[in-house]
């Protein structure tokens, strides 16, 4: 890597970041209010009362211009992939390439035959196969997602594969090992779920926003009825699929737990930080203080990380230098064999276009027996694996902050709506009113973490980010990452500008 | 059914009113990023310089081993 331009691995993952980012602004909405819109329908089924007719129609139109602006906002990614990180998807192989053509096919067929149906279908087939369409519709879309987050598991995680040194590809070994990848499935359950936590924001507040404008009080009070009780739920799901992700983090990407958590040295019985201020002269190999301030609650992450009050959590101290009291390598024992894989690689190389079959024979088992620290091997110095820290941090707390918020949020307005008083209550309206933005600040810091937080690495362990980019220039992803920041902010505001049109014009009109 | 079909669809177009703007933001959006966006900045670079799968492999290989 010495000869790598730093500013061309910046500016691209700089570039797909602002892609992801921008992506998952609309994806968790669709998700989430697929099912919100389904449980409606359900209950006008059932109850036969056209008002849940018009509530379904009024959020189902709000979720069909959500579901067009974000259309295609991720193919850019697949664009990013061949240009910008050809190296990455070569040696990616067919793990990305499948589960992507059953996502594809999937959300083809299901999108075109089922979205019709529930947008046009109204007056033209029965209340039942209208409503089965709705729910499949949220299924299909659910489905969707877990391709795409069981190709990001295995990038943090990856099982089931075996690395070709005669083609540089990553070949399936076992696909169900692939699929129940706790990393994948873990992943899918608590990015699903954190998209209908985003959804009953969603819902709750612009119901709250009809309730302080005092107009279609009804239509917002059973909205906001449905939505609480369903991201009350949700989050409490949500809260548990968080926690099998640090559990995830402690056992197969401990640097990002240590980052999460702003853990330098490790300990047993470790705090978690409920609140805290990082201090920033803190290094690795220095004495400082971790914090400037901090309140921790003991043995948190202990418990988070390991189930138990008492187990030893391993800081980026002893990650880095090791800890054989732990069974902890220090990442320069890694970075040597990586080196030795690298080497072994090329001369295995070499070897076979020379037809010197021993000579192969003999540097591919060296390969092999070093192969899983390869990525190392491309590493300047042991502190390479140290990801950003205070971006880490913040955002796992900001994204844990947020959503404990939600919790009381969805159980306040639930106690307020059954003792019939939350109309009057209107500085909690408002509060649910501007809790909205910080369902989005919640969505994307959780992205923050799961990706800076495993950095330097495209793929865990095998392949760091500098390796992974195209040798490209980067005033050419400069440019096209400045094209995609207008294109995506000009998306935006067509969203925000057709939805509060379509908001004012309300559930009666619309 | 394949005339039922084509019913379904033409008047469920015909009959959108907010549906007709985000089709026209749809096509307007696809367009730009396919025959622009992927067009002209976004060449997948090993299909471009490499005829085959085996030329493809052998630059990763040097790539890994050889540096960068």
């Amino acid at each position: 890597m010495e000869h790598l331009d730093p500013s061309l691995v910046n500016w691209s993952r700089a570039q797909f970041a602002l892609t992801a980012l921008y992506h998952w602004i609309f994806v968790p909405l669709t998700l989430g209010l697929t099912f919100l819109v389904a449980i409606m329908e359900s209950i006008y089924v059932r109850t036969g009362d056209i008002w849940w007719k018009k509530t379904t129609k009024f959020w189902m139109g709000l979720l069909a211009i959500n579901f067009a602006i974000g259309l295609a906002t991720g193919i850019i990614m697949e664009f990013e992939f061949g240009t910008n990180w050809s190296n990455y998807s070569w040696i990616v192989g067919d793990i990305f390439g499948a589960p992507l053509a059953i996502e594809g096919l999937m959300a083809f067929f299901m999108e075109s035959t089922f979205f019709a149906i529930m947008f046009f279908g109204w007056e033209k087939v029965s209340k039942r196969t209208h409503l089965l369409s709705t729910w499949l519709v949220a299924i299909g879309s659910n489905l969707s997602a877990l391709w795409i987050l069981v190709a990001n598991g295995w990038m943090q995680h990856p099982v089931g594969t075996h690395f070709n040194s005669d083609t540089a590809r990553n070949e399936m070994t076992n696909f169900w090992e692939i699929l129940f990848n706790p990393n994948a499935y873990t992943k899918f359950l608590h990015t699903i779920s954190s998209g209908y936590v985003l959804a009953a924001l969603f819902v709750i507040s612009i119901s709250s926003w009809y309730l302080l404008k005092r107009r279609d009080m009804q239509f917002a009070k059973r909205s906001i009825m449905v939505a609480a009780s369903f991201g009350l739920i949700v989050s409490l799901f949500n809260l548990t699929t968080g926690d099998d992700s640090a559990r995830q983090d402690a056992l197969h990407q401990p640097m990002k737990l240590a980052a999460m958590e702003g853990l330098y040295d490790g300990k047993t019985n470790a705090p978690i930080v409920a609140f805290g201020i990082l201090n920033p002269k803190k290094k690795y190999n220095n004495d400082e203080d971790e914090f400037l301030f901090s309140f921790e609650i003991p043995d948190g992450l202990s418990l988070l990380g390991f189930h138990s009050f008492d187990a030893y959590v391993p800081g980026i101290k002893q990650l880095i230098n090791g800890d054989k009291e732990y069974g902890i390598m220090s990442v320069q024992e890694k970075l040597d064999k990586g080196k030795i894989a690298v080497t072994s690689l090329g001369e295995y190389k070499k070897a076979k276009k020379e037809h010197d079959t021993d000579k192969a024979t003999m540097a591919l088992k060296t390969f092999e027996e070093h192969s899983k620290y390869l990525g190392y091997g491309y590493l300047k110095s042991p502190e390479d694996v140290i990801p950003n820290v205070p971006l880490t941090f913040y955002a796992f707390h900001a994204m844990v902050t947020f959503g404990l918020w939600f919790i009381v949020l969805f159980m306040v307005i639930l106690y307020l709506t059954m003792t019939n008083e939350l109309k009057e209550k209107r500085w909690f309206l408002k509060l649910a009113l501007w809790s909205l933005p910080l369902g989005y600040l919640a969505q994307e810091s959780g992205w923050i973490v799961a990706e800076v937080g495993r950095q330097p690495w495209a793929i865990q362990d095998m392949l760091p980010v500098g390796m992974a980019t195209s040798q490209i220039s980067s005033g050419s992803v400069m440019i096209t990452f400045w094209l995609f920041a207008v294109l995506f902010t000009a998306l935006l505001i067509a969203e925000v500008k057709i939805m509060t049109k379509q908001i004012k014009i309300g559930p009666e009109e619309a | 059914m394949l005339k039922k079909i084509y019913y379904f669809y033409k008047d469920g177009f015909a009959n959108m009113k907010l549906g007709k703007r985000l089709w026209v933001l749809i096509l307007l959006k696809v367009f730009i990023l396919f025959a622009v966006v992927k067009y002209f900045f976004f060449p997948n670079i090993l299909e471009e310089n490499f005829s085959t799968d085996t030329q493809r492999s052998n630059y990763i290989l040097q790539q890994l081993t050889e540096g960068r």
